[in-house]
């Protein structure tokens, strides 16, 4: 096979304003064949989309390229000047971003921006290349091939945005594709779409790719090889095969064994005796301006118990939490905290009430005040709630330390000192120091890497059997939910469409959404992809897209099973099954999918 | 499993991390020296502020005084120190007038919102929507020439643009979720403002400070050209620059050098503005390439 990049000791390096040059990239040797997909896998930090932008000769402002040579083609692309590397970009190499959306210039028509680097490049006219970028939107299984680059690209969803931005990089012809994350901001029904399209034209095309991701079942998909990064080293190069099954080195292991089973493969705990409810939520509506994000939902928490919330982005999860902890009014239904009724705006709470139900946010980074030392952030609950000053306050910040495994010395340091998992640590222990009977997790632990994120969720397992906590765990994240959850809640387009025990939920029989929810998590196995895309509840949930304020079932419009005329039209009813499942569906209950 | 033995090299939210810069070195040395002279002029300069040295107007430099006399035959070197402290007083004391005026308000909007938010953005809108130079005319015209009326609509109008910076950086932080997880525990107003909001505020706050102090100078200095600033025999630079701009025709620099004293105050205080936002702006950088 030959080679179509080949690097060679790759050194590079980036510095702190003012500082020295430290090294983010050593000595990282790789080569990628003709239709060859290169995964480079590690966790935040690790160096791995660094890499990939040096196959392009190409570092980030503040960054070099110090050693090392990038062959392109046969070509040192680090001897190029300036303008050839350039030339040689989009045309011979291309790049797809995380984020679609902030790639794409949002006051163009898409069909321009997909056809602008072959023009630049002198490929064609603008006829011609629209017609070539048409064949490829019809390879990439968008709807309306002909249709769908006349539009901006705020009108098209998410999924089809990131298949378009392959487009864009497809469109030169390239030998050599670099694809960085570009399904991690993708909900999982979102993922399977796109990437059976990235997978499908590499293999037309015989390009080749090196796909960057922390994802492990992701990687098992669409790789051939892998190449394991940590701290911008080499730890372990193979075979996708051998590395998913036979990892050699610890640090590869220790990856591994963080992934955590898919949802219906995890023995679920037998329902809890009924315990009463720290939060009893009922009829909740909420919106923001004349949208309405939640309609009808109603869940209860009971005590020391977890209960999952997921869904897709968009659903209201979030919503739900701020609605529950009073930061986003609520336009009817009734919020009771520990068996008493409180007023749905927080400034109109006790004190009391406020302190039993604490939030704990996604982004660990924003917030905490970054100005405030950890002994003020910590400190603050303890004097407000609990009235503590001076050295029974300092005591008790360094016991809360302790209580999410952190050493009492960071009790001096400020936020920008910690790292992600360390600032998420000190969420938690500053939801705890307010004594709280509940906790609402929003997302908490979805911006943390693999095997951080499994140890912030160990903590709060811990936490919960000992300190007889709550949590509404928040979260898109079937898998964690499964393996944690004694109840679930599952919400679609502002709406309950399943809720019952976790046992219940993930077995069947399921709701229609939640059956393409499970069987959207990617396993760890190689041809997962091509079984699960050709489903048929696979193609109908990518035909349509999430309607908000949806007249009657709003999961009709991508459901394989909807009953044209009813399913549109009238609110579904909630079914009562056994186990304590609770589904609203049209389907009567013996005709609810089973597997 | 536990993260907690990550090495994170430390990285404090503190000015600490300021590496002087060769044009920081230069500029922050011009704004010392005259600092210095401001403190001490009186002892410092070699005449009074307003005596009559020489019989002779406008004479060259090197003759009469080290730098010449001005139309009626006084020292510029010593009216130059003398007034050195006018400028940089009331550059100063606007300042602050303005501050106290933009921060309280930009905040107050951008925390309470609602109504008192439109009201007083409207009144900010109408008066920036005035020519600046017009409306201190106006004002200055109709309550008089008095330092006390002068430095208040000064600070007034300068306020209009620390009143924008404040707002938008209270819309900003104010929708972080620290702030959230503050209010959600039952802060305050007061505490949210003067706790969460304005410490993570200070470093643009500081930059907003100097380019105004800037303006106001040359805002001052230009209404003293116009003889609306400060009024003789007080010595103030823009005043010096009007009153011997006759004496261009003559050959004497009696006017040029107030003029270039101006310049080098405002420019070396915008350079130093410059310098220590790029050092605020490399701090977001270093973040991306942590990641």
């Amino acid at each position: 096979m030959t080679d179509i990049l080949t690097i060679k000791h790759l050194r590079v390096e980036g510095h702190p304003p003012g500082g020295a040059y430290v090294p983010i990239v050593k000595d990282v040797s790789l080569n990628v064949g003709k239709g060859e997909v290169l995964a480079l896998i590690g966790e935040s930090g690790s160096g791995k989309s660094t890499i990939s932008l040096a196959a392009m000769g190409f570092a980030r402002p503040g960054c070099r390229i110090a050693q090392g040579e990038v062959w392109l083609n046969g070509r040192d692309i680090m001897a190029l000047s300036p303008r050839d590397r350039h030339a040689l970009r989009g045309d011979e190499v291309s790049y797809v971003a995380q984020s679609a959306a902030a790639s794409f210039n949002p006051a163009l028509r898409i069909g321009r921006q997909v056809i602008e680097a072959p023009l630049w490049h002198g490929a064609g006219d603008a006829s011609t290349l629209t017609a070539d970028a048409v064949n490829l939107y019809r390879k990439l299984d968008l709807p309306n091939p002909e249709t769908v680059g006349q539009k901006f690209p705020h009108q098209v969803s998410g999924g089809q945005l990131q298949r378009l931005m392959a487009a864009m990089a497809m469109s030169c012809g390239p030998d050599l594709m670099i694809l960085d994350e570009p399904t991690t901001a993708l909900d999982v029904t979102t993922q399977i779409e796109v990437l059976k399209a990235f997978k499908d034209i590499i293999r037309d095309q015989g390009t080749a790719a090196i796909y960057v991701t922390h994802d492990l079942a992701v990687v098992a998909q669409v790789a051939d090889r892998i190449l394991v990064l940590k701290n911008g080293e080499m730890v372990e190069a193979g075979p996708t095969d051998q590395i998913l099954h036979d990892p050699q080195r610890d640090y590869t292991k220790t990856l591994m064994a963080a992934v955590r089973p898919a949802p219906h493969l995890v023995n679920h705990r037998d329902t809890v005796a009924a315990r009463p409810p720290v939060v009893s939520a009922r009829t909740l509506t909420a919106g923001y301006g004349t949208v309405t994000v939640l309609s009808d939902v109603s869940i209860d928490v009971p005590a020391a118990s977890v209960v999952g919330v997921i869904g897709e982005s968009g659903c209201g999860k979030s919503t739900l939490a701020r609605v529950v902890a009073g930061l986003t009014p609520l336009r009817k239904g009734e919020i009771m905290l520990d068996g008493k009724a409180v007023a749905p705006n927080l400034a109109d709470r006790p004190r009391e009430a406020l302190k039993d139900c604490q939030i704990v946010f996604q982004m660990a980074d924003t917030a905490l005040n970054p100005r405030h030392r950890i002994s003020d952030i910590l400190g603050r609950p303890l004097e407000f709630y609990q009235g503590r000053k001076g050295s029974a306050r300092a005591d008790r910040v360094g016991d809360l330390l302790e209580l999410v495994d952190l050493p009492r010395s960071f009790a001096s340091r400020y936020p920008g000192e910690l790292s992600g998992g360390q600032k998420q640590r000190i969420n938690l222990a500053r939801a705890l120091a307010a004594d709280p009977k509940v906790i609402l997790c929003d997302e908490v632990t979805s911006a943390l890497d693999t095997v951080v994120a499994a140890g912030v969720i160990d903590l709060l397992k811990a936490l919960k059997d000992r300190l007889g906590v709550a949590y509404m765990f928040i979260s898109h994240d079937l898998s964690t939910v499964a393996s944690f959850a004694d109840e679930v809640v599952v919400l679609y387009a502002g709406r309950v469409v399943e809720k019952g025990p976790s046992k219940a939920v993930f077995s069947p029989p399921f709701h229609p959404y939640t059956k393409l929810l499970l069987s959207s998590v990617p396993e760890m196995q190689q041809g997962w992809l091509e079984g699960v895309a050709n489903t048929i509840e696979a193609k109908a949930a990518s035909a349509g897209s999430v309607v908000i304020g949806a007249k009657g079932c709003p999961f009709s419009n991508r459901c394989a099973l909807a009953i044209a005329g009813t399913c549109e039209t009238v609110v579904p009813p909630v079914r009562e099954l056994s186990g304590g499942l609770q589904i609203a569906c049209h389907l009567a209950a013996d005709h609810l999918p089973l597997s | 499993m536990s993260d907690t033995s990550d090495i994170v090299a430390p990285r404090k939210p503190t000015f600490a991390g300021l590496r002087l810069t060769r044009t920081a070195i230069f500029a922050g040395s011009v704004l010392l020296f005259w600092l210095v002279l401001a403190l001490f002029g009186p002892w410092i300069a070699p005449h009074g502020e307003a005596e009559i040295i020489s019989g002779q107007t406008f004479a060259p430099i090197g003759e009469g005084g080290l730098l010449g006399t001005d139309k009626l035959g006084r020292d510029v070197l010593s009216r130059l120190i003398y007034g050195v402290r006018t400028t940089l007083l009331l550059a100063l004391v606007t300042t602050v007038i303005s501050f106290a005026i933009g921060v309280t308000l930009g905040f107050a909007a951008a925390i309470l919102k609602g109504w008192f938010d439109i009201v007083v953005s409207r009144i900010v809108e109408a008066f920036m929507a005035f020519p600046s130079t017009l409306l201190a005319l106006v004002v200055i015209g109709a309550f008089g020439t008095s330092i006390t009326v002068l430095v208040l609509t000064v600070g007034l109008v300068l306020s209009t643009s620390v009143f924008r910076v404040s707002r938008a950086l209270g819309y900003d932080i104010g929708v972080m979720d620290f702030v959230e997880a503050a209010r959600a525990r039952g802060e305050g107003t007061w505490w949210i403002l003067t706790r969460e909001i304005l410490p993570n505020s200070t470093a643009p706050l500081i930059a907003e400070f100097g380019l105004r102090f800037t303006f106001s100078i040359l805002f001052l200095s230009g209404l003293s050209f116009l003889g609306l600033g400060v009024q003789e025999p007080a010595a103030d630079w823009g005043l010096m620059v009007q009153e011997n701009v006759g004496g261009l025709f003559l050959g004497s620099s009696a006017a040029l050098i107030p003029a270039a004293c101006i310049a080098s105050l405002t420019v070396s205080m915008n350079l130093l503005v410059d310098w220590f936002q790029q050092r605020q702006q490399g701090e977001t950088v270093l973040e991306k390439i942590d990641q």
